[in-house]
This record gives C-alpha cells, structure tokens and sequence, in this order.
C-alpha cells in the first residue's frame, strides 16, 4: 500500500506535526510517536489515535506521529487528512466548536485591517487574535504549497471549529476555480465570517461562489451571514470592479493586490505606487459606488514600518477603509494611521452632537449653524467617532464633556 | 561518602536531603529566616617573602601552574563564566586533570554553557565527581539522567557568593581567565582580544581560593589597569595564545525581539510599569539580555523620554540598548554584573559612570545589605509558575534540568518582580498546579505578563488597587491556567524516580528543593 504523510516536521517547526500513515493489508494497528511532549500529553495522543482510527474503521494500519507541540485540533486535522487520503470516507472528525467563535459580524463592522495566515502553517494560527486585527484571514490560496492544499482544509476548518479568534472576523481566503469551490465545503459550515475570493475578474465567479454558499447553507441549516470581499488582481479585474462589487448583495467589501496586478499590467510595484495609482482609483470607486469599504492591497516590507505608515497615509486619502497585513506588527500601524486626526475627530464630533440633540428634539433636519447637513454626512462622521473611540483617541462618554 | 541521607520536608513543602555530598546541610526555613552565626571563611595566610620579589608570577603552562599550586584528587576548581560559551579555558583544566590521572574533583563554576558539554566524559571517568553551579543543557541532561557520581549543586550568584564567603564551600584551586593581565596578576576583563566587559564573578574566587591562577592571552607589562582583579590575590599567572573566542564570548541575545508575542509581552510589561507608578523620576530597574527583556528596556527608554525623566541606575547584563540609555542620559549609572556586547565592553572601558560590579554588591547575603532589594523592578524568566507564583527555572516541565539559577533568585528581592512568560510554549502550559523544581518562592514574584493576560500576586493588594482601572487584561493566575488548559489540554504528571541528582539553594545556603532523576 501507498505511503501517506501529512503536516511537517523539522528543525524550524513548531506546534504541528507530521503524520506517516500506511494501510495494511491484514494485522492490528501500530502506533509510533515521537512527540516533544510526549511525557505531558503522550497519553492523550495515544487516545486520540485510537479514537480516529476506530471512528474511521481503520484496523490494520502503521500511523507514526512526529510532533512538535501540537495542539489537538492540529493533530485532529494532520490524522483526518491522512486518512482521507487513504481511504474513501464522507466523515468528519470535527473539534469542538469553542464557544467563544460563535459570533457572526455585521456588514459594516470596521475592517481596517486584516491578518494573511498561511493555511497550512498552525503555529502562526495560534496567537493571531491576540494581536487583535479586525479580521484573521486562513488563507488557502497562494500561502499554501500545491501539494499541501488538500490537508490545508483540515487544517482551517479545526481552526475556526478549535481555535480562539478572540473577537476577530473570521474570514477564509479560497482558491480560484473548482478548488475554491471545494474548499467552501470544508469552511461554510463551521461559522467563517467572510470568504475572500482570489483573482476576480467577472461578476459571474462571485455569483457562482454565492450559489454555492447558499446551498451549503441551505444544508446545514446555516442562518448566519457569511460576507464576500472579492480581491481584484488583473486588468480586466479593475476594468470590471463595478461590476464585480455589486454582483452580490454579500458583498461588503472589495480589495485590490497588487503583487499580480502589476504583474498583469507588465510592470513593477513601486514604494510611490504611480503604477497602481488608477487601479487604486478605479477600486475606491466602484467600491463607493456600490456602497461597500475599499480595501488595499498589503504593504510586503514587514521590516519597514515607516514605509507601511506613509503608505497607510497615502492609502486613506486615495479613500481606502483598511488594508491587509501579513505581519501582526503592521496591525498597529495601520490602525494609528488609519485612525482619524484630531481635526477630522473635532468636526466629527459637532456634527454628531448636533445630530443626537436634532434627534432628542425630534427634529428631522439636523444643522449645523445655518448650515444643513446630509444624512451621509451624518453617517460618516459617527463613523469616525466610532473610530476615534475604537482607536482611544476620543473617550467613550465624550458627549458629557461637550459643549 | 554518600551522595546525600533522608530526605526531610523543608519550610516550603519540599523534601530535601539534610546530608549534601557528605556535607551537613540546612533545610530551607523561609525567606530571611536562617540568620548564621560565627565568623567568615578565611583563606590561608600568605607571606609576601614566598612571591618573587620582581612580581614576575608567569608559569610555564597551565599544567605547571596546576602542579605547581599542588593539584591532586577531591579538590574543588572554581571558573568564571564570563566568557560565556567563548570559554576556551575550563576544559583545558580538566583535560589536564585528566592527563594526570587526578579523581573525583569538584568543579565549581560561577555557570556552564554548551561548550563545556565534554566535560560530560569527565564526570563519567571520574576526573570529576560533581558540579556545584550550574548545569545547563548537556551537563543538566547528564545529571538528569542520574549519572554524576556525587549530587549537584545549584546556586544563584549571590549564593555561590555566600557559600565562599561562609565556608559552605572551600575552593581549592581558582582558574580565572583573564582577557589583559599584568605578570604581578592584576586583571581586567576591558581589554584585550577576548574582552568580556568585567570579572565581577571571579571576585570571590580571588580572595577565597587557596591558590589563584590567572590565564590570559594578552600580558602587559604592570600595572595592568583597571585592576578588576587584585595581583595581591594571585599564585601564578599563565599566558597562552587564545583563552576565548571572541564572537562567543559575546552570545548573549542581543538584538531586540522581533516575535510579535514577545514584542506584546514586553509592550504590556512596560505599560503596566507605568500605570502601576513603578516607573518613574529617578527609577531603576534590571532587565536580563532576552529578546523579551530588551525590548522591555527600549519602551522603558521610550517612557521616560516621553516624560522627560531619568532612571537613577539600570541594572546590567548591559548591551548596547543600555548604553544608548546612558548614553542618551536616561540612566544616570549602569551597575553591571556582565557584558553582554561589545558596547557593552566599550562603555565599561570608557565611561566611568558604567561601573563594574560583583555579587558581593549586588547580591550577596552574608553582606550589610546588597542593592538588588531595592531595585524598582526586576524582568525575569521563568520556566514553569504555579498558581501560588512559586516559580522554576532550572527544569522543564519533563523534569530535565537544563539551566542554571544565575541572579535569578537574588533579583526577586526586588520591589517589583515582573515575569513576562509565554502562556505556553508549543504545547506545554507554563502555569502548573505546582512547579517541578521550586526556585523561587511565590511571594517574591509579584506579577506574571502572558499574551492573554496579566496576573498579580495577591499579596500586592497595592499593585491590585493601582490596576484596578487598567485597560490591561488583569486576570487571576487560576483564570490564565484554565485558559492555557483550555488550549493545550491537561497535563499529565510527570513521573519521577525517587532518587535525588541535585539540589537547588535559596540564596542563604539552605536546601530549597531536590531535582529528581528522570524515568525514560
């Protein structure tokens, strides 16, 4: 029979493990493990093999367990993946689904910055929430080697099934294709916030991913929303992006990534982004147009935080709401640079308080010395008092100081 | 000799043995409990008469030097650990030993690094009986495993302080590697190719030991100056071609964490210092040379900048972060015990506010009084806490001795002892229900910084209070272990075999806890 093996193993490798599995013909199961914990949880391990293979049927079988520290749902996920590459099975050997994870978001929650996880990669998984991003992106796609795909499914599933976010937006970015497709199967139902969608470049792929959503919905009973952002990567995609953003009333906010997208146009990404400066536009844009928050394109220099912050700045006032971050210590950065300035919070801040006592007095036109303001208006400056207060620039009970 | 007798239940619960290497020994009574009586240790009488009258001391080798300060079976050689793992010295002691057909010597390091793993083949051999010190990773291993012939000995440095100072432990022979020398023995650790900033833990070992022999690679003619190291002290000096290795000397962590975990660790033990009111005008405080802990000293900078204060001393391992500190006048001193850099060493040289410092100022119990009591605050690690803040840092959770205490227990007299540890590393939950080796007593460690939350002694009401308010995420130390539980499973017990392999002091000399031999 085929040897299988999962996860990884070596020197650099922390909290995983690796998995070598062979089927045998006839015998009994036989387990090795080779565990750098083996004295506070070799028990425990052992049980849990021996659970998986019963729940699996599995009796003649050598499993051999390298491990570095994982956690549970790590070794649910590395035993499950190289089972089911072994034999044909529909069923899941699921964590627990922590209390804490059962949150769905609203549409317009902030997203102003966004944690890339590779899928595959648990010990970057585990203490991502605790920086507090406002989103954790598992990333299936271009984070995850081609051979390893298939087991990173199991991977993020037990994730969002075992693993605390704390608070964060759980979001799952697919693959392209058919194969995001499938990977829909493995994240649907186990309460994602927020699918991303790689490489858009037609309203018809946003469409035939909602489908699919839904039905996995429909089957498992699924009441929570499950929001899209689809990420433009190419020249057509940019052509497209009003399109694309109004092609699902999911969708609640679209990125740019220009790493391909400059690729597509045939040039470089600069620091000063004058090549991306239409796309940017273009993005901002649509995404205004069809009510939904522009999202930009990671900055890749993880050592250079005066460069992501002149970034951040740029990105804001081209009118982005928020960008992705591949390292937890851009997460802070961008916050402080996306936060609001004070002059932007003072104005806020009197347009707010003129709108609450317009309210309080049942009055439907809120003014503002002799001048009228707009809804939008409105709206966009309790934004940034909600903003400001997230950001603790603005104390919580500001209105009892002002005047 | 036996190893040691009975084991009897000390003051913290612990059993302990009352016979060490067939030596007397107390059990552990409580923090500032055993007051000793009598006279300090002495060294012999020298006569200045049976010195070379032209203050030429320099010996053909070391092995001359060693025969000629009368080496032979069941001494005790003392060395230095300031040249880190760049030592090229202390094995070369043994491997003479060895050639000698010398048995069962003591060694008695201020601590041990991965270079002197060979010496594992000497304790096998016989060469060498047993380590009083500290045995840190192969040689911890090794001890584990129970395969030293006598018992080890760990001490903090201000315990190895003591234990010279009260007789506790006689050294024989002190082998002091010396970075510049003068022939007279006047050392310094300042200049030279293997410059290591200062001696401090040779101090006691030069006034104490009965022979002293310095090694050095760069002789001067006299004075050699500074004279960290008393030419007045010394038998023989030796000179050879490299008695260290320079870019090991400096292995120290000396860059700044770039871990995101960490980095809040450290972001939250800083924030706490200054909502807490333990920064502030005139402070001091003491961070080890971790990636954790340096960069807890860069947002310390950053707060008293911020405030246009200044600390009054920083307490040094000191690096290049400390002496841009001193340097930039947010210290007004550094009180270094070791050099971790090369700046480190510059500054020693150079700036006279950077000052030299040994264990009898520092830590040392036998003194009126030592400063780390009134250090503002303390960073330290710790390998395991458990829920009454008893802390370890020689074991791991498998029960493996792998590091030395160093000043570790003497820091925890400090006013604020902070421990900013990973809730849990890979799988293993650093807070227990008890630790494996108890190192520290709970009531000297005042709070523990994990990345999912921040718990206070209960004993620091004080502390309780001043946080009551914080936007930190203050937790109960129960609440941190359930939650590492929660993630990583319950532990199981590790097993033991009953046979004790080591011995861990509290800083007065009496027997705080046994190390017991690992099962496999």
């Amino acid at each position: 029979m085929e040897v299988i093996t999962t996860g990884n193993k070596g020197k650099s490798v922390r909290s995983d493990c690796f998995v070598t599995l062979e089927l045998k013909e006839s015998g009994s199961n036989e387990f090795i493990l080779e565990s750098k914990v083996g004295v506070l949880y070799g028990n425990s391990i052992h049980k849990l093999v021996v659970e998986m293979l019963e729940f699996y049927g599995i009796r003649n079988a050598f499993l051999k367990i390298e491990d570095s520290g994982a956690l549970p749902f790590v070794l649910m996920a590395r035993i499950e993946a190289a089972i089911k590459k072994s034999i044909q099975s529909e069923k899941e050997f699921l964590p627990a689904m922590l209390a804490s994870n059962d949150y769905s978001t609203a549409k317009d929650r902030n997203r102003i910055s966004r944690l890339y996880l590779p899928g595959n990669t648990p010990s970057l998984m585990i203490n991502a929430g605790i920086h507090k991003p406002d989103g954790i992106i598992l990333d299936l796609e271009d984070a995850v080697a081609p051979d390893k795909k298939d087991e990173a499914r199991y991977l993020v599933r037990n994730a969002l099934r075992g693993l605390d976010f704390y608070g964060a937006e759980r979001m799952v970015r697919i693959n392209q294709g058919e194969r995001g497709l499938e990977d829909l199967e493995y994240v649907i139902p186990h309460n994602v916030n927020l699918i991303l969608l790689p490489k858009c470049e037609e309203p018809g792929q946003i469409e035939n991913v909602d489908q699919n959503i839904n039905l996995i919905k429909k089957k498992h009973k699924i009441k929570a929303p499950v929001w899209l952002m689809p990420i433009i990567e190419s020249a057509k995609g940019v052509i497209n992006s009003y399109a694309i953003a109004t092609s699902s009333p999911n969708i609640v906010a679209m990125a740019i990534g220009l790493e391909d997208y400059t690729a597509d146009l045939g040039t470089r990404r600069t620091t000063e982004g004058t090549e991306s400066f239409f796309a940017r536009c273009m993005v901002v844009n649509a995404c205004r147009a069809a009510g939904i928050q522009p999202i930009d394109s990671v900055f890749s220099d993880v050592g250079d935080s005066e460069g992501l912050r002149q970034n951040v700045l740029r990105s804001k006032s081209l009118g982005f709401d928020g960008m992705g971050c591949i390292h937890p210590r851009q997460i802070r950065i961008i916050h402080e640079a996306f936060a609001p300035e004070q002059d932007e919070i003072e104005k806020a801040k009197k347009i707010v308080f003129a709108f609450l006592k317009a309210e309080e007095q049942g009055l439907g036109v809120v003014s503002l010395g002799t001048k009228m303001i707009d809804p939008p208006v409105v709206k966009r400056a309790l934004n940034t008092i909600n903003m400001a207060i997230k950001m603790n620039k603005l104390s919580e009970n500001w209105r009892e100081s002002y005047e | 000799m036996n190893k040691y007798d009975k084991l009897v239940k000390n003051a913290a619960g612990r059993m302990v043995p009352t016979v060490i290497n067939g030596k007397p020994a107390i059990p552990y009574m409580g923090v500032g409990k055993y007051r000793p009586v009598g006279r300090k240790a002495a060294p012999f009488i020298a006569t200045t008469a049976d010195y070379p009258a032209d203050g030429n001391k320099v010996a053909e080798s070391l092995k001359d030097a060693l025969i000629k300060c009368g080496l032979k079976d069941g001494m005790t050689i003392s060395t230095h650990h300031h040249f880190r793992n760049g030592d090229l010295v202390a094995n070369q002691i043994f491997d003479i030993a060895h050639d000698m057909g010398i048995k069962d010597l003591m060694w008695f390091p201020s601590a041990s690094f991965p270079c002197h793993e060979s010496m594992t083949k000497y304790l096998e051999d016989g060469t060498i009986h047993h380590i009083e010190g500290s045995m840190n990773g192969a040689l911890g291993r090794f001890t584990s495993e129970g395969k030293m012939k006598g018992l080890g000995v760990l001490r903090s440095h201000g315990g190895r302080y003591q234990s010279v100072q009260d007789g506790e432990v006689h050294i024989d022979i002190a082998v002091i590697a010396a970075p510049t020398a003068d022939p007279f023995g006047n050392c310094n650790g300042v200049n030279g190719t293997a410059a290591c900033g200062l001696l401090g833990f040779a101090l006691a070992d030069s006034q104490y030991a009965d022979r002293v022999i310095i090694v050095t690679d760069h002789l001067v003619p006299f004075p050699c100056i500074p004279w960290q190291i008393h030419g007045n002290y010394v038998d023989y000096v030796v000179v050879q071609d490299k008695i260290g290795i320079p870019e090991k000397i400096i292995s120290g962590t000396t860059e700044i964490t770039k871990s995101p975990d960490r980095l809040l660790l450290a972001e939250w033990t800083a924030q706490f210092c200054d909502e807490a009111g333990i920064i502030h005008d005139g402070f001091s405080f003491q961070a080890g040379a971790g990636g954790t802990a340096l960069s807890i000293g860069i947002f310390f900078a950053d707060i008293l900048k911020k405030r246009g204060w200044k600390a009054r001393f920083a307490r040094g391992g000191s690096n290049k972060y400390l002496v841009n500190m001193l340097e930039e006048g947010l210290t007004d001193y550094i009180l270094d015990g070791q050099t971790f850099d090369l700046e480190g060493v510059r500054s020693m040289r150079e700036n006279p506010n950077h000052v030299n410092t040994s264990p009898f100022t520092s830590y040392n119990y036998h003194g009126k009084g030592n400063f780390a009591t009134f250090v503002d605050t303390v960073i330290l690690g710790a390998t395991e806490v458990d829920v009454n803040f008893n802390a370890n840092v020689v074991t791991h959770s498998d029960g493996y001795l792998l590091h030395g205490i160093g000043g570790w227990q003497n820091c925890l007299f400090s006013r604020c002892t902070i421990l900013p540890i990973p809730l849990f590393r890979d799988r293993i939950p650093v807070i227990r229900d008890e630790v494996t080796t108890l190192c520290g007593p709970g009531e000297l460690v005042d709070v523990i910084v994990t990345e999912r939350g921040i718990a206070i002694n209960p004993l620091r009401t004080d502390l309780i209070e001043k946080m009551k308010n914080s936007s930190l995420p203050i937790k109960t130390i129960a609440e941190l272990k359930s939650e590492a539980e929660a993630i990583c499973g319950v532990p199981e017990k590790p097993r033991f075999s009953d046979e004790v392999v080591a011995v861990v002091k509290w800083v007065d000399g009496t027997v705080l806890d046994s190390v017991y031999r690992v099962i496999n």
